[in-house]
């Protein structure tokens, strides 16, 4: 089990990594709206606008 | 709101055409059924967006709406043409130059409300060439731009935004913004360390506690002793160091305040853990200590974060004041500016229906304005060459020139909205009734820590050790620490969700509890607004009234015209004397509307109207006669009209426990006037209130007891401060909000009654959570004293408690509950 002595420090390591990047991420300004990326990610899809008439059931278009 | 008006108008109408004809934009029913082919539309505003969506290829949008089960609402543009962002002033003041010759600049957007308008407004940039990013975020309301000015100007993309329904308006106060965000992310960035801290001094605390039931080798014991150390001391020495600056505050001002004992506890389990790690015996506190300093900062993380919404938006509506002023320039071409760089001395513009931007003297035109912003006075004010006018004024009927003597933060307006932030910082913060509990708790639950050690040491040390451990972990005050941020928090959310903005969890506290509740009248009690009380003569006359004063743009002007119909006449002439009425030729007969004096110039008034204009001057009406080719036929009375819902809603107040009055700074006939309309029971009426008047009566009653101000002008800015609760509601003085404490954005009283009741079912939820902890913490830390739970069962045990605290916080309904 002598092993420990060094994956314990590893895992610490790993883990600090972690912590590093979550810093960077909001010193980025990546956290500072918590809002709208969950709607932004609906839209942001690459097709072409349709025209669509209000009231048809075309909500889901096939590709 | 207009949605509630025309719903039953439409269900009326249904049995006459086949089936109900509704806007294509905004889901709202079409009055007079279907006028042409294709897509119906209420209004020329939802008409508009639809046809650009459409000709921009941006019919999704609607697709998207539905998708998302988003509300519909009716377009409005405001058909400004942003001139003013594209001078090299506002580039100075506002934008930012990227390296690549890209500007970016940020701005307020009115309107936005769901994803489909996150969608449609990001879409901006791939509809207009040269526009590189538009960015929304949807909480603050603001979109970022940035764009190639080679190809593009920013006003043609304010205006696509603005035909779309959004107008927009440059951000102001910057500087704050970013201090703001600074604090946010560093709060954030302790949380995720404490986070991550106290997840791994978890995993060893775990492993220990294995070790301890199956046997473990010494130096692994040891090992993971210093490993739980390691892990612990970022979580202690930084993420921590909140609390303890929070103590030391408390200690200085001898104020019981949370802080305190959890800062203690932090420190005496740090240090007895860290003595137990270098002498390698006895228990460790390190899991217990880190998992508490994460969860601490969850819940304050999450009250920041609704409290930040909340002065963000206020912020945000002061955007919505003038930030343009318009300056004559020496050939006499006028120009649009951003009022920052108007420089002292510059001749300024402001046309009828604009707000002044400046503080000067008029120096060419005369006209009356409306200070009611600045003083709380309903009744226009008459101004003429060498009368001195202030920024927040309006100026009401003709256009004048003004000599700028101050501007900015040098206005009259500015420095009241100073002093009175200024106020507010020096006011002593409440405790919270939780704050208070939970520090006794924790002191009680140190003080029985150390005495079972000290009952229990005769069974041996680690017997002794193990039970206080047990009693620590198991009674950990996590759940209690919770327990108010994470209710506050939901309560403040969905608050916002109902129009209210709460700038702290102390305020809702305040609110729940029993006061008086003092009404400024001008706006909050009555609609803010002139309009046709009572007509008492010829009706038939009514269309020549309409006639006569549809070229003026005085009030009362404005709401003789809202009241009756032209019928298609129209005036061929027309004379408006300043402080009279006017004097029209309307289809060959004279008209004449105005004043007593104005009339009788003309005509001989009869005296039973006379008295009928007497009459209603009594109730604070203003008597407006009609005389038609020298025959006085007609009085009108014009006034404030009190909110339809007012009664109920005061009633409903006072059935709470409230008591109301009434302190206003309009002349006390009207004031005493409208509180008999009302009919409520008022402690007192107070007519003719000035700034300080009202700042000593708030004070006075402060003293005794709690006090909510209701107000909606600069004027009662200081007596808003004053109060325990300053409330203001939103109604043209924009400024006044960054000092109220909680703000409606929605006119009218049923706002203040969601206010006060939301705040108590708030407390509620707050106490039942302290109640649940209280009494899970005493029963389980019963049994972890006298031996019947070990550490490990205890450490299981303790996130129970917290969850039922969390649960209970959001599922509540606090406010909006009705809906």
């Amino acid at each position: 089990m002598t092993i420990l002595y060094v994956l314990i420090p590893l895992a610490l390591l790993l883990g600090a990594g972690a912590v590093v990047a979550f810093v960077w991420a909001v010193d980025s300004g990546q956290l500072d709206d918590m809002d709208t990326p969950p709607l932004r990610m609906l839209g942001d899809e690459d097709k072409a606008p349709e025209r669509v008439e209000r009231g048809t059931k075309s909500a889901h278009p096939s590709p | 709101m207009l949605a509630d008006v025309l719903a039953p108008l439409a269900q009326g109408r249904r049995s006459d055409t086949a089936a109900e004809v509704t806007c294509a934009h905004c889901g709202l029913p079409v009055l007079g059924g279907e006028r042409t082919d294709g897509p119906q539309f209420c209004c020329n505003g939802c008409a508009s967006v639809f046809a650009i969506l459409r000709e921009s290829g941006l019919e999704q949008y609607y697709t998207r709406r539905e998708e998302l089960g988003a509300e519909k609402r009716a377009a409005s543009a405001s058909g400004k043409h942003y001139d003013e962002l594209d001078q090299p002033e506002f580039e100075r003041l506002f934008c930012r130059r990227g390296e690549d010759g890209h500007l970016a600049t940020e701005l307020f957007l009115e309107n936005v409300h769901c994803g489909a308008c996150v969608w449609l407004v990001e879409k901006v940039s791939t509809v207009l060439a040269g526009v590189t990013e538009t960015r929304l975020d949807l909480s603050r309301s603001v979109v970022r731009v940035s764009w190639d000015p080679a190809k593009v100007k920013l006003s043609r993309i304010a205006r696509f935004l603005d035909s779309l329904g959004y107008p927009g308006h440059p951000l102001q106060g910057l500087d704050k913004e970013a201090i703001r965000r600074r604090e946010d992310r560093r709060l954030l960035i302790k949380m995720g360390i404490a986070g991550a801290c106290a997840g791994n001094a978890m995993l060893f605390a775990v492993t220990l506690y294995c070790g301890a039931f199956s046997g473990m080798e010494e130096s692994y014991v040891d090992l993971f002793r210093w490993g739980s150390v390691l892990v612990a001391l970022p979580s202690i020495l930084w993420c921590a160091t909140l609390f303890y600056r929070g103590a030391f505050a408390a200690v200085r001002t001898f104020t019981p305040h949370m802080d305190l004992p959890i800062s203690l506890g932090i420190v005496i389990g740090s240090v007895s853990g860290i003595v137990n790690t270098l002498h390698a015996q006895g228990e460790i506190f390190f899991d217990t200590i880190t998992m508490l300093v994460f969860l601490l900062l969850v819940g304050r993380w999450l009250q920041q974060r609704q409290q930040r919404l909340a002065d963000a938006a206020a912020d945000h509506l002061q955007a919505l004041a003038p930030s343009t002023a318009r300056v004559v320039n020496d050939d006499g071409s006028v120009r649009e500016v951003p009022v920052e760089t108007v420089a002292f001395g510059a001749l300024v513009e402001a046309r009828a229906g604009e707000h002044i931007a400046v503080d000067g003297i008029v120096v060419e035109g005369n006209s009356s304005i409306d200070v009611s912003l600045l003083t709380g006075e309903s009744v226009p004010v008459e101004v003429g060459p060498s009368a001195l006018v202030h920024a927040g004024a309006v100026n009401l009927s003709a256009p004048i020139r003004i000599r700028v003597q101050k501007t900015g933060h040098e206005t009259r307006l500015a420095q009241l909205v100073a002093a009175v932030a200024e106020a507010a910082n020096r006011r002593a913060p409440m405790v919270i009734l939780a704050n208070r509990l939970s520090g006794y708790f924790v002191a009680t639950v140190l003080t029985v820590a150390a005495l079972t050690v000290v009952f229990t040491w005769h069974q041996g040390s680690s017997v002794a050790i193990g039970r206080a451990v047990a009693l620590l972990v198991v009674t950990c005050p996590c759940a209690l620490g919770l327990a108010t941020p994470l209710a506050v928090s939901a309560a403040i959310g969905r608050a916002a969700h109902a129009g209210l903005m709460v700038k702290g969890g102390e305020f809702l506290e305040a609110l729940a509890r029993p006061g008086l509740i003092v009404f400024d009248k001008t706006g909050t009690l009555t609609q803010g607004k002139l309009s046709l009380v009572e007509f008492v003569g010829d009706v038939s006359v009514q269309p020549y009234i309409a006639a006569a004063e549809s070229g003026s743009a005085h009030p009362i002007a404005r709401a003789l015209c809202a009241a009756m119909v032209t019928r298609g006449i129209t005036a061929e002439s027309m004379k408006e004397t300043l402080g009279g009425g006017v004097t029209a030729l309307v289809a060959g007969k004279k008209v004449v509307v105005g004043s007593l004096s104005h009339v009788e110039h003309d005509a001989v008034v009869p005296s039973e109207l006379r008295t009928r204009g007497d009459e209603l001057g009594a109730r604070a009406l203003t008597p407006v006669f009609i005389a038609v080719d020298g025959d006085v036929c007609a009085v009108a009375g014009i006034g404030d009209p009190v909110r339809p819902e007012a009664r109920e809603s005061l009633e409903k107040l006072r059935s709470l426990g409230h008591r109301v009055s009434i302190l206003s700074g309009d002349q006390p006939a009207v004031v005493h006037a409208v509180a008999a309309q009302i009919g409520v029971a008022f402690v007192d009426v107070i007519g003719g209130a000035t700034p300080e008047g009202k700042l000593a009566f708030i004070e006075e009653h402060a003293k005794r007891g709690a006090v909510f101000m209701v107000g909606d002008g600069v004027n009662d800015a200081a007596a808003l401060s004053a109060a325990t609760v300053g409330i203001a509601v939103r109604g043209g003085a924009e400024a006044s909000l960054a000092a109220a404490d909680v703000f409606a954005t929605k006119s009218g009283l049923q706002p203040l009654v969601e206010l006060f009741e939301g705040s108590r079912r708030t407390l509620r939820v707050i106490r039942g959570n302290l109640t649940r902890s209280l009494v899970y913490n005493l029963s389980v830390g019963a049994l972890a004293a006298t031996g019947f739970v070990g550490p490990l069962l205890a450490a299981l045990l303790m996130p129970v408690s917290s969850i039922g605290v969390i649960t209970a916080s959001y599922r509540s309904r606090t406010f909006g509950a009705r809906k």
